[in-house]
């Protein structure tokens, strides 16, 4: 699906055809109605903001004073997962972010190793799916900075983040993932947290390490990051959408 | 008849031509309204609007709290939805996925068809003739409220043209109402915020983004209502006549004390 999408021939012929096909019917080749206005509509929406965006185009950043007294965890806040517990009673002591995939040095590293590499700093607004705005200071490392040391493979189209957490906060449930293309990915705001409004990420919001996507919805903000995983294509993870909540209905470009 | 003759002289003898008025028996007639473009897109815009105000209300009730500023204040909301009838859904029943999707395919409809007419509008200069109130409308003003209250309308000549009531409504709906749900919606996006900031500001913040694209919402359920209303009064057969057509019916002349024109 999301790969159709990114398809550079044919997605206005797609976004098109689609509305064509609306028209007449309310479906076709087995497809539901509401996954055709899906595909049609996030394919106009990516293309849109992605030829109107600069890359680098920054999401606003706001003061201190205007940082929220009460930024509500959400989705997982406390995950069940035996390796995730084990290495939160250790304090993440054995923590160890894996980089692999489509690159040339895997990494292993450490929150001190992570912490010791140049670090941003910055209060943006979080913007939930469900229509709510909460304000939070990050600090962390650019992921570039960890993509680059890796070296991604030229055949690199996505990084995917595998997470600790099931939103069931079950031990065995899927567990939760996620996905951006590459120039999210390279873009300057998009961290590895692993502090947030000054102090060290605490584990409702994500310990020990999140990530930011400024410019994509709450959804995309993968918490409780263990791999991050580059690829060509997503297909042959979980469902094949490239994030839980796409996987369960949700657009994969969360950018409105 | 053409439209700059119409406004301008609204007794005059109708010029030749496809769209020159018919004559009917009884001293009726017949006169060309809305072309074609006009037609269409009104009712693109009455299947993407009512689909958009269905499927928002879905997307309200993910989080049915409304907040003024940069950020949502979860103990003290601005107002608080209560429950809405799953039959105003879009789908029927809560699914902010699903109500997602229709919501901006549908917003893209609304957004592409509303750019065609503008363009149409202002590029014939359509929009001028038929909708900007001159001064002699406005002066009109008064009479044309006394007009509305009796809810009496004339039907003959001085149904050619639209009265300045309906001028300043159907202007503040296409200038300034539509365009701020595309402007508040717009504002909502994270990654056009990216380029929007100067936008995101002027609406004081996501959440209030948020509260005004609820308000002008109500805004546009409001006109909807009235507008349908005096549809129907009006005459809703020579109405929809006249916005499937084209072709809307002129009544015989007689004594009318309205005043506008």
């Amino acid at each position: 699906m999301t790969d159709a999408l990114l398809s550079r021939r044919s997605w206005l012929g797609r976004a098109m055809a689609t509305a064509g096909v609306l028209a007449l019917a309310g479906c076709e080749r087995g497809i539901a109605f509401g996954e055709r206005l899906k595909i049609s509509a996030e394919a106009l929406t990516y293309r849109a903001q992605r030829l109107i965006l600069p890359r680098d185009a920054l999401a606003p950043e706001y003061s201190r004073a205007e940082i929220s007294p009460d930024f509500k965890p959400n989705g997982s806040i406390s995950p069940a997962a035996a390796d995730y517990v084990a290495l939160r009673d250790g304090d993440f002591a054995d923590y160890r972010l894996v980089v692999d995939g489509l690159v040339e040095r895997p990494l292993s590293l450490s929150l001190d190793e992570l912490r010791t590499r140049p670090s941003r700093t910055q209060i943006t607004k979080h913007d939930c799916v469900e229509g709510w705005t909460a304000i939070g200071e990050w600090t962390g490392v650019r992921l570039e900075t960890l993509l680059d040391e890796a070296g991604m493979r030229p055949e690199a189209r996505y990084v995917v983040f595998h997470c600790f957490d099931a939103l069931t906060q079950t031990e065995d449930g899927p567990r939760y993932y996620e996905s951006i293309d590459l120039i999210d990915a390279r873009h300057p705001q998009t961290l590895l947290a692993y502090d947030m409004n000054g102090q060290t990420l605490g584990v409702p919001h994500g310990a020990p390490l999140r990530l930011r996507v400024e410019r994509q919805l709450g959804y995309k903000q993968a918490k409780y990051i263990r791999r991050i995983e580059v690829v060509d294509s997503f297909a042959d993870i979980q469902g094949g959408n490239g994030g839980y909540w796409p996987d369960r209905g949700y657009e994969w470009y969360a950018g409105i | 008849m053409t439209d700059q003759a119409a406004d301008q002289t609204p007794n005059s003898v109708p010029d030749t031509g496809r769209r020159a008025d018919k004559p009917l028996p009884g001293g009726r007639s017949l006169t060309y309204r809305h072309p074609p473009l006009v037609r269409v897109s009104h009712w693109l815009n009455v299947i993407a609007v009512v689909i958009l105000i269905m499927s928002g209300l879905n997307i309200l009730l993910a989080h049915p709290h409304l907040y003024w500023g940069i950020r949502s204040t979860f103990a003290d909301p601005w107002v608080s939805i209560p429950t809405i009838p799953n039959w105003l859904l879009i789908p029927q029943g809560r699914n902010l996925a699903e109500a997602r999707h229709w919501h901006f395919f549908f917003a893209w409809l609304f957004v592409l068809n509303g750019l065609a007419y503008l363009i149409y509008g202002f590029v014939t200069g359509r929009f001028g003739r038929r909708l900007w109130p001159t001064l002699s409308d406005l002066k009109g003003f008064w009479p044309s409220v006394v007009e509305h209250a009796r809810f009496d309308f004339p039907k003959d000549d001085h149904a050619r043209t639209y009265n300045v009531i309906q001028k300043l409504t159907y202007v503040t709906m296409i200038l300034v109402i539509l365009p701020m749900m595309l402007i508040t919606g717009l504002s909502m996006s994270p990654g056009f915020n990216a380029i929007g900031g100067v936008l995101l500001d002027l609406m004081g913040g996501r959440q209030s983004a948020r509260t005004l694209h609820f308000i002008s919402a109500a805004l546009i359920v409001g006109f909807i209502v009235i507008h349908v209303g005096l549809v129907i009064w009006t005459g809703l057969f020579n109405n929809m006549r006249a916005m499937i057509t084209g072709w809307f019916v002129i009544e015989p002349n007689r004594p009318h004390d309205g005043g506008q024109s």
